[in-house]
């Protein structure tokens, strides 16, 4: 497990070099001075200017520049957000929450509904009920995320008034944000109407979640199904029929559990998947997350927004990645010896 | 294991009675908390807290009304000034002194930031205007130093300064007489401010959260203002009338049209301004549309100087050949008001027994023949080239015009600029004859009758027809100088009167304001003129509701509304 750790964090650290290589490399092909792209100090005196050029060691050569970059971006400071002129790191990390809150949700919402159906699909394999899921996933796979958008606030919140469409608590609720994670924070929160407000934040976060969920949960279905099929097929399953068990017993304590361990390898692929099916459905569910806010940057002509925001979102997609790992060689202890696991 | 079933379905049936007894609490909550508070779904952000230093519509729709007061609020609906913070004033005979007996009980907010140790005195109100006027004033160039009000109304000038004769008594000494400088007062743009915070902000050296955390004496105080987001305000307690029936106020900042469309419809704000799709709106019973006719005018306006609109017998030939009806069918939607005056019906100077307008080609022709222009001529029109609320689109309005006039046998060139452009040129005057709008500032009728078309007004620039009239003048000035409103109404509807004889421009329409509300919320928003009120909002809860349905009054005085503008 120590070897498996360690070549997890050798491989996220030179991910991270490369990733904030290529950010650093935008600052120079984004129009504009260098300097001003990557500090976002557009406002700057001139002897502001000359310590900024010193702190970044714009007079030295480019190694010395990255390293320079480099430094900063482990201390934290991202530069000023070109359009708002405030601390990018403390826009992110007031936005992020609300974007890893959606995306959690609809991560949830898309194994809870795509693996049970992938698995009736397989167990119901070649008969009507297969042929029935199989062909609804690829109708959801093929709907366009901001249609369905659309679609879902025009029927439930127009039509039916069920969901509210906008944003991610009423705004009569005032809710002190503490951790960021909206949840979390009504739960801490003294409010006398806590309960109304968990209720409320349930009924918004219900829409743009299911929204995100559609695509991810089609592919949830088909990763269910083939894993599932592919079991059933295995030589222990047939040694536990020739035994006797019942079918049911073969699948709740022998098919599921193997299977969902081929699955949950491919969650953490899907979640980059989801974050980009986010950016698009919090502009359209007006959710106050990071993906709203990199999109209006880039509307903005916001450099050093765009690019740091770029580089803290891939981040933190591989940090899942990692986690799905180690979940994954948790509960698999043959990945653990597996000598080609750079994925 | 017949047991441990039987405990399995205690536990379910429990869990299940306590949820329904949860949400049964909830319900009850909710309704109270939604019940108590009102969102309103705001097109844009305030520039700042303080209406003294702009004057963008956004911000004073957010400022002006909530937070502050004023010595002396105008009532629109019964066109009188009447008393706000002070309960009474005094004007002398001359008309150079006008002295305010303040109210004794008034506090300002007591917010997380400051709290008020007295109440509200003459120290207050004399802080708040030396503010704007005093170039000296330490708190002056806070925020700019820019006072665009107080500037173009040159009330620096005819303000010669403010004495405290006691605490609660101030005197104003004019430099000349002004009628219309307590309409000044009245406006949006006169706000109160604390002294005593001001005070409290020096020592703490932070002068500039003066117009960023406001304190006032208004209904509301804020509570919260998140940039591009929400501003959230709360009642003020001790507000100085009857507190406000609603414990919160908030405003949804949703600058996108359809934005606030869907919010309305799913039932997400109380309140939308400026909606759009009014026949979507107007299709759901719980919803309303309401409007209210804006202090404004669209008009054709000619230049006097250059032939052949020097001839009084041409203009008016062309204000018979023009179908006004047509114009608002096409331009506005039919959203907008015919202007037969230059005042809109709801200023008090309006005169109910002007005759309307007739459009009658016929009369138009023997007109232009008695003229001379029997053949007819040709001219050009200038179309305004951008949108404003008085005119939303003039070349299509030119364009009719054009098509009006052929019939006479004039022919119409249609000519437009980039508005900086236009508005220069005008000056210069340049022009035949034009297409523009006026806006009113304040609701004195003397704000339409003078900078439109006064001779002093020409040099202003205000007034591109270069019509001077001295009767007309003399008129104007007269109903200035007297305090007697009747008096001044007959002097506006002499001046009206000239006005019709000499058609220096054709008044076309008064254009309305929208807004689209729950038919839950019950009181007035939307004012003639100035930014919008929430201190008679109150919400209905939906049992109530259902009642007020078929009974109440003022759901049928809205639908009366309603039918008005669709």
């Amino acid at each position: 497990m120590l070897v498996f750790t360690l070549r997890r964090l050798s491989l996220f650290t030179f991910t991270m070099l490369l990733l904030t290589l290529l950010s650093f490399s935008l600052n120079f092909l984004f129009p504009g001075e260098t300097i001003i792209n990557l500090t976002g100090a557009i406002n700057a005196t001139p002897n502001q200017l000359i310590e900024l050029n010193d702190a970044y060691q714009t007079h030295r050569n480019i190694f010395w520049q990255y390293l320079a970059y480099l430094s900063h971006i482990i201390n934290g400071d991202l530069g000023l957000s070109m359009a708002s002129q405030s601390e990018i790191s403390t826009e992110i990390v007031n936005l992020l929450p609300a974007t890893i809150e959606l995306s959690l949700v609809a991560l949830l919402i898309a194994m809870f509904i795509g693996v049970p159906l992938g698995f009736i699909a397989a167990i119901k394999h070649n008969k009507f009920t297969d042929n029935l899921i199989l062909s609804v996933s690829m109708l959801g796979y093929s709907i366009p995320v901001f249609w369905l958008g659309l679609l879902a606030i025009l029927t439930f919140s127009i039509s039916l008034g069920w969901f509210p469409s906008a944003g991610q608590i009423s705004l009569l609720f005032e809710i002190e944000p503490v951790t960021g994670i909206q949840f979390i924070d009504i739960l801490l929160s003294q409010s006398p109407y806590k309960w109304q407000a968990f209720i409320d934040a349930t009924a918004h976060i219900i829409l743009p979640a299911c929204v995100i969920a559609v695509a991810p949960a089609t592919i949830f279905i088909r990763l269910a199904r083939t894993s599932m099929i592919e079991v059933l097929e295995t030589s222990y399953i047939r040694a536990a029929r020739a035994k006797g068990l019942t079918f049911q017993q073969i699948i709740f304590r022998h098919a599921i559990r193997n299977s969902l361990i081929k699955i949950i390898r491919h969650v953490g692929l899907q979640f980059a998947n989801l974050v980009t099916l986010a950016m698009v459905t919090e502009v359209i569910f007006s959710w106050p997350g990071i993906g709203r806010w990199l999109i209006e940057s880039i509307y903005q002509r916001d450099y050093t927004a765009i690019e740091s925001g770029l580089l803290v979102l891939s981040c933190f997609i591989f940090i899942v990645h990692i986690l799905t790992d180690f979940i994954y060689a948790a509960l698999n202890p043959l990945a653990r010896g597996n000598k080609h696991g750079a994925r | 294991m017949a047991a441990l079933q039987m405990n399995y379905y205690k536990i379910i049936t429990l869990s299940l009675l306590s949820l329904l007894l949860l949400t049964a609490c909830i319900e009850e909550g909710k309704l109270s908390l939604s019940e108590r508070s009102v969102i309103y779904c705001a097109e844009g952000s305030p520039e700042t807290f303080n209406p003294q230093l702009i004057t963008s519509s956004t911000t004073i729709d957010a400022t002006s009304n909530q937070l502050y007061d004023r010595l002396i609020t105008y009532q629109s609906d019964v066109n009188t000034l009447s008393p706000a913070l002070a309960k009474s004033w005094h004007v002398t005979p001359d008309g150079k002194k006008i002295t305010f007996y303040l109210r004794k009980n008034v506090v300002f907010h007591h917010t997380d930031f400051f709290t008020p140790s007295r109440f509200l005195n003459a120290d207050d109100v004399i802080f708040s205007f030396n503010r704007a006027l005093d170039a000296e004033h330490p708190y002056h160039i806070v925020s700019g130093g820019n006072y665009p009000f107080f500037q173009n109304m040159g009330l620096s000038d005819l303000i010669e300064n403010i004495e405290k004769i006691n605490d609660y008594t101030i005197r104003f000494h004019l430099s000349h007489a002004d009628n219309s400088f307590l309409h000044k007062l009245a406006t949006d743009f006169a706000i109160i401010l604390s002294a005593e915070y001001a005070e409290q902000l020096t020592k703490q050296k932070a002068k500039s959260d003066i117009d960023t955390h406001p304190v006032g004496t208004g209904p509301f105080k804020l509570k919260e203002y998140r940039v591009g987001s929400l501003i959230r305000f709360y009642r003020h307690e001790q507000y100085w009338r009857e507190p406000v029936k609603i414990e919160q106020l908030v405003f949804d900042i949703t600058p996108s049209n359809t934005g606030r469309l869907t919010k309305l419809l799913a039932k997400e704000c109380d309140i939308a301004a400026y909606p759009i799709a009014h026949e979507e709106i107007t299709q759901h019973n719980d919803l309303l549309l309401e409007a209210v006719t804006s202090l404004n005018v669209g008009y054709l306006g000619f230049n006097v100087n250059k032939a052949p609109f020097d001839n009084k017998l041409v203009r008016q030939a062309i204000s018979y050949a023009i179908n006004k009806e047509t114009l608002l069918e096409a331009v506005y939607q039919g959203k907008a008001e015919i202007a037969n005056s230059l005042i809109p019906e709801t200023s008090w100077a309006f005169d109910q027994t002007l005759p309307k307008q007739e459009f009658n080609p016929a009369l138009a022709k023997t007109l232009l023949t008695l003229a001379g222009y029997a053949e007819g001529f040709t001219m050009d029109l200038w179309a305004l080239p951008i949108q404003r609320p008085y005119n939303p689109n003039a070349i299509t309005m030119a364009k009719i015009i054009q098509s009006n006039l052929k019939r006479i046998d004039i022919k119409v060139n249609i000519i437009s600029y980039q508005w900086s452009t236009f508005l220069q040129r005008l000056k210069q005057g340049k022009h035949q004859s034009f297409l523009l709008g006026w806006s009113a500032q304040h609701a004195d009728p003397n704000n339409f009758f003078s900078p439109i078309l006064s001779c002093s007004a020409i040099q202003a620039g205000t007034n591109s027809t270069f019509w001077c009239n001295q009767k007309y003048d003399a008129i104007i000035k007269k109903a200035l100088q007297t305090t007697n409103i009747n008096q001044r109404k007959k002097y506006y509807a002499q001046a009206t009167a000239i006005l019709t004889q000499e058609v220096p421009l054709i008044p076309i329409a008064h254009t309305k304001r929208f807004q689209a509300r729950g038919n839950n919320i019950m009181g007035n928003i939307l004012a003639p003129f100035g930014g919008i009120n929430f201190y008679q909002v109150s919400k209905l809860n939906l049992t109530k509701k259902k009642k007020l349905d078929t009974h109440s009054p003022q759901r049928i005085l809205s639908n009366i509304n309603n039918t008005g503008v669709n």
